[in-house]
């Protein structure tokens, strides 16, 4: 389209080789060459942060999306962003936010990245309001805040049902301000390093393709931000989009990082189950903070049967004390149905198998008949419009049928706690929900916000610390690494009559939901490994019809191998955890096992290149003054 | 506002496009709206005309039809003129004095300039349906710059309202001016009159000027409410706009046809 | 239930392209992108679609369908006869790339062209204050999903090509009213917006309106307001002579038209 032009439409970025032509005049045979401090992989809450703290750290830094500037799924995120700021209860502070964080993960959490959180999240929302973003509001004028479940205190500010939407564009707005370059429908398939003679190898650039032409871009810099959140697109009922394809953490992997504690999936309890077109799609949790509760097909209240152990002192045990937490958190415990997320999707998925389920093969979420309509439309706007359009239930009126699906994985690229810096690949960094420790073995509603804003924002500035630190040894792009990247992406068109990428993925989704799904088995698992083993081998021979013009068979060809090795990787490792925690549920082990409470399972890319290897590493040990903390307050409350 | 020559390819059929030679694919009737609104308007139009330069049947004793309230020239007919004759030197119909007033205020209103644009000037003639003009500027220069003036109109059409708000309250009279009597032309003075004030006050400008400006409404609380009032109502003020040109044409017409003898008033009390 | 849905999808690209009859079989609760995904999963693996959350929120998959601009996430197939033929095109005010994909990027560099926020200084305890009535109406314009079917169905630039360089467009006259209704900017912005984004260009036809996934009142809440504050500073007597004799609205203290 632009071939006349040399900038591009989309971004105004100039095209190809007249930006590098002094150095390197179409080395790579015509391929756009770029050149930045610092690349963010990802325009999500977690890439624009980083790019924002990147760019005020004085690092020439460009983001790099596969969608549009503003569509990230972090647009999906509705409750709203969990801040210790005491705006609505006073007695919150950053150790009770750190506790609830460590207790929802069930003590797996990195607590050094669980501290940072607590400690900076308030100061990163307020960073949101002074660029613009408009949160519901206190009567003082305060920033409001919502009940979550696991969270002590109403904690996460937020706006209406759609909170995600407000911080996409708060944090997009910040960036068009600053004029950061954004190649959107932008794609990257391969990380370049450094020649491993050169020691340490460290990374040295990117390479992708524009979706919008297929033609192939590359980025030389010497720090890349992997922020391009999950892999709930390899199970068939989620809530992610196409673009949730593992795509950080399997680049990660073949960079040579390790990624961590992957068996850890969340399902969020609450997803809609009908019309089928829609199963997946998030039901936001606030409904349950606003009010609401579930119940079974009998018209019982069922989470009171399901209140674990470890939760009992926290959680109210009547219907009546449950009612009354609403106005009085001092002198009641939580309702069940704030559990953390995992507790409760186990709950629903019981109910079901149990034969209590709703017409459709979910529960019934009703806040119909305990809030009045005028509350819940102006609470819940998006919840309203979302039930009322897509499956023409009005919830002011009636309940919604929910079921659990996909919707986060706790695992994710190891880092650094304080840097978000991969240990093992100098210059790389990695934010929000690709990374991994932050939320343990579950992680608590409204704590994805803000891991985005503040480990963002440390990655952002680390990034272009190094990225200065290495100015002078910047040693370009290989033409052969680059040929080899472009070769690989162009074989899906060489075959002709090969599998359909599209009949790929979908085995892949049902072998990930049926038997890597909420409930585990050691059989199952092994099942799903021989499964995965075989999408390689037919991912081998993959072919896509028409041209490289915004192509999407292609683009899925592309992904696959992403989606393919980060299964391998979930499969493996929940395989290997023989205790249930959190996000992780095994039949055969059930409950959790205090040895296993101690390991990390860490995975990186075989020498072979084509599966991954699986080690044990104990869990960082907390330290005694942080551990007080939990025996004071822990049991108690 | 434009131009006409549908000759020029620009718009939905221009050379970046995707190339559909239709200008809509709408298969909905589109169409049915703009023609609504064009014969009623057109229907009005004549209808009004006729009856304001025509200067005759506006007054049966007690009712003055709206088109010629107040009355104030020398040629309104006795019992006509509750605020005296400063226009005595006017010649032609008396109508033709006052009616500029609420004419111009629907004629710069928000909504009927919405309306208009779509049926007579097909500017566009529905939402996705190209419209046959080549160039085109909006109200961004003169005349059309002139729809600004509309606060102008607003401040004049609630003088108007207060006039017709009287003679509802003289209708509650005889035709010897005796009070404590009521007919159906009364009650068709209300309810035009009540009309009139939903359209009057639901006006965007009326919304701005009570409230609308403001950037802290906390610091308000007055204006704040008279907002979320006016605001209420606004949703409707396209509802409001057409059942007050319905019901200022029907109070004309009872009135003229009092007047001419065709009827009588049925008398309540 | 399921059936076989006739649909008519526009293929090609910038140099041409025609309509195309496909037939699928959808079922029942089904939307349009849908069957546009099936098509592409059995019968054209190429055809180019931009999607992403597929629940309304993200407002990537703008189209027009039986040529009304809409989401085809948001569009269910109950809302037509099963016999019935679906037309589905890109949108056509902006330059098309390939199928069902259009090059919005005016869009987004009408948003460069917008000065951002301008706030004062934080209160002493490092926080904010805003009521809560006056968030509410920027709140509403926060909505957008910049699916840009405002954008695209207003008859000023879908019709007139010449007119984009001059004319921000719906979508930013929502972003205009939001800051300048911002209880906190400290920027007055309605001579920007009379002047560089072409407010007067509007004629309120409401189509903006009409297509809003979000429902947002574009018309009602954000232009005509705009409107009338140009009119308040440029064309109304009484403020004129409220300012002459010294009686003056306070209310916009503070903010600087620099």
């Amino acid at each position: 389209m632009s071939q006349t032009d040399d900038r591009h439409p989309m971004t105004g970025n100039r095209m190809s080789s007249d930006e590098a032509a002094g150095t390197a005049p179409d080395r790579f045979g015509g391929i756009e060459q770029h050149s930045y401090d610092v690349i963010v992989i990802g325009a999500g809450g977690a890439g624009l942060r980083a790019a924002i703290a990147a760019h005020d750290a004085g690092a020439r830094t460009a983001v790099i999306t596969k969608s549009l500037l503003g569509k990230a799924h972090t647009v999906m995120a509705e409750g709203g962003i969990a801040a210790a700021m005491g705006n609505r209860w006073k007695e919150d502070n950053w150790e009770v936010h750190f506790r609830d964080t460590m207790r929802g993960g069930k003590m797996l959490n990195n607590w050094r990245m669980a501290q940072l959180h607590a400690q900076e999240a308030p100061e990163r929302v307020l960073e949101l309001e002074d660029w613009g973003a408009l949160f519901d509001r206190t009567e003082d004028g305060l920033i409001s805040q919502r009940d979550f479940g696991g969270h002590r205190y109403a904690r996460l500010a937020h706006v209406g049902d759609r909170t995600g939407l407000e911080m996409i564009r708060t944090l997009q707005q910040r960036l068009v301000e600053l004029g950061i370059d954004v190649f959107m429908e932008c794609t990257i398939t391969e990380l370049f390093k450094t020649p491993a003679t050169a020691e340490p190898s460290r990374i040295s650039g990117a390479f992708g393709y524009w979706r919008e032409t297929g033609r192939f871009i590359t980025f030389e810099a010497p720090s890349v931000i992997l922020a391009t959140g999950g892999i709930g697109k390899s199970f068939k009922v989620t809530s992610n989009s196409w673009e949730y394809t593992g795509d950080g953490h399997a680049l990660a992997l073949r960079a040579g990082a390790s990624l961590l504690n992957m068996e850890f999936v969340q399902f969020h309890p609450t997803g809609m189950v009908w019309p089928p077109s829609v199963k997946g799609i998030l039901v936001t949790e606030s409904v349950r903070g606003d009010g609401g509760i579930l119940k079974n097909s009998e018209g019982k209240r069922f989470m009171f049967d399901y209140i674990p152990e470890f939760f009992k002192a926290e959680t109210a045990d009547t219907e009546a004390e449950a009612d009354r937490w609403y106005d009085d958190k001092i002198n009641n415990r939580r309702p069940p149905e704030l559990l953390p997320r995992d507790e409760v999707a186990r709950a629903i998925n019981s109910e079901i198998k149990a034969g209590r389920g709703s017409e459709h093969g979910g529960i019934y979420l009703d806040i119909a008949s305990r809030r009045t309509p005028e509350f819940i439309r102006k609470r819940l706007p998006s919840m309203y419009h979302q039930f009322k359009e897509l499956a023409d239930v009005d919830i002011t009126a009636e309940p919604m049928e929910i079921g659990p699906t996909c919707h986060y994985v706790m695992g994710g690229v190891e880092v650094d706690a304080d840097t978000q810096a991969s240990p093992a690949v100098p210059g790389l960094y990695a934010a929000g929900e690709v990374s991994g420790g932050m939320h343990g073995s579950n992680r608590l509603g409204g704590n994805s916000l803000s891991d985005l804003l503040v480990f963002g924002k440390r990655a952002g500035e680390h990034a272009a610390s190094y990225a200065a630190e290495v100015a002078d040894s910047r040693t370009g792009l290989d033409p052969a690494e680059v040929k080899a990247a472009e070769a690989f992406a162009l074989a899906p068109f060489e075959l002709d009559g090969g599998e359909n990428p599209y009949t790929i993925q979908h085995d892949l989704q049902l072998n990930m939901n049926d038997l890597v799904g909420i409930i585990r088995d050691g059989a199952e698992l092994q099942a799903a490994l021989e499964g995965i083993e075989g999408f390689k081998e037919r991912a081998k021979r993959l072919s896509v019809e028409g041209h490289r013009q915004y192509n999407p068979g292609w683009h899925l060809a592309l992904d696959l191998r992403n989606m393919l090795i980060v299964s391998e990787c979930i499969a493996k490792a929940a395989l290997e955890r023989e205790e249930s925690r959190g996000g992780h549920t095994r039949n055969d082990f059930p409950g959790p096992n205090p040895e296993w409470g101690t390991i990390n399972l860490v995975l990186t890319i075989n020498e072979a290149g084509d599966g991954v290897t699986l080690t044990r590493q104990p869990l960082p040990v907390m330290p005694e003054d942080l551990k007080t903390l939990f025996d004071t307050t822990g049991a108690a409350k | 506002m434009a131009s006409t020559d549908a000759g020029v390819h620009s718009g939905v059929n221009g050379p970046t496009r995707a190339s559909i030679p239709e200008k809509t694919l709408r298969t909905d009737r589109w169409w049915l709206a703009p023609l609504a609104t064009f014969v009623v308007f057109v229907t009005f139009i004549i209808y009004s005309s006729w009856r304001a330069f025509s200067g005759d049947d506006y007054y049966a004793s007690p009712y003055l039809s709206p088109f010629y309230s107040p009355c104030l020239t020398d040629s309104c007919v006795e019992g006509s003129s509750d605020f005296g004759t400063p226009f005595s030197w006017w010649q032609l119909s008396p109508a033709l004095v006052i009616l500029i007033f609420p004419l111009g205020f629907r004629f710069t209103c928000y909504y009927y300039r919405k309306a208009y644009y779509r049926a007579f000037w097909l500017s566009p003639p529905a939402c996705a349906v190209a419209e046959p003009h080549s160039s085109y500027s909006g109200e961004a220069k003169f005349p059309l710059l002139l729809q600004n003036i509309h606060r102008y109109f607003w401040y004049a059409a609630v003088v108007v309202a207060v006039v017709l708000t009287f003679d509802a309250v003289l209708a509650f009279r005889d035709e010897h001016h005796e009070w404590g009597h009521m007919g159906l032309g009364t009650v068709l003075m209300w309810i035009n009159v009540i009309l009139i004030w939903l359209y009057t006050l639901s006006c965007h400008s009326c919304r701005n000027i009570v409230g609308g400006r403001l950037r802290h409404f906390s610091k308000h609380p007055v204006r704040y409410k008279l907002w979320t009032w006016v605001s209420r109502l606004n949703p409707y003020h396209a509802k409001f706009a057409w059942y007050s040109l319905f019901s200022v044409a029907l109070v004309d017409l009872y009135v003229y046809l009092l007047a001419t003898g065709v009827i009588t008033d049925p008398r309540f009390f | 239930m399921s059936y076989r849905l006739k649909m008519r999808l526009w293929r090609g690209d910038r140099s041409g392209g025609e309509l195309k009859d496909y037939q699928v079989e959808v079922s029942e609760g089904e939307v349009v992108l849908d069957a546009i995904h099936r098509v592409q999963a059995t019968e054209a693996g190429d055809l180019a679609v931009r999607w992403n959350c597929k629940a309304g929120k993200c407002g990537s998959c703008s189209a027009e369908i039986n040529g009304k601009p809409r989401l085809m996430c948001m569009c269910r197939l109950s809302d037509f006869e099963p016999e019935e033929t679906i037309t589905v095109t890109p949108m056509r005010s902006f330059p098309v790339i390939r199928d069902l994909v259009t090059d919005v990027s005016f869009n987004y560099e009408k948003a460069k062209q917008l000065p951002s926020f301008k706030p004062g200084p934080r209160d002493a305890d490092g926080k904010r204050r805003m009521a809560q009535i006056d968030v509410e109406r920027g709140q509403e314009f926060r909505k957008c999903i910049e699916c840009f079917l405002c954008q695209n169905t207003c008859h000023v630039v879908r019709d007139h090509e010449e007119n984009k360089p001059a004319f921000a467009g719906p979508r930013f006259f929502l972003r205009y009213a939001e800051l300048d209704m911002h209880p906190l900017d400290t920027h007055d912005r309605v001579e920007l917006a009379q002047g560089a984004a072409g407010l007067g260009m509007c004629n309120i036809t409401k189509c903006c309106t009409e297509v809003c996934p979000e429902h947002i009142k574009i018309t009602d809440n954000a232009i005509i307001p705009l409107k009338e504050r140009v009119v308040d500073k440029k064309y109304d007597p009484l403020i004129w002579l409220g300012n002459k004799i010294g009686i003056r609205n306070k209310d916009n203290d503070g903010r600087t038209t620099a």
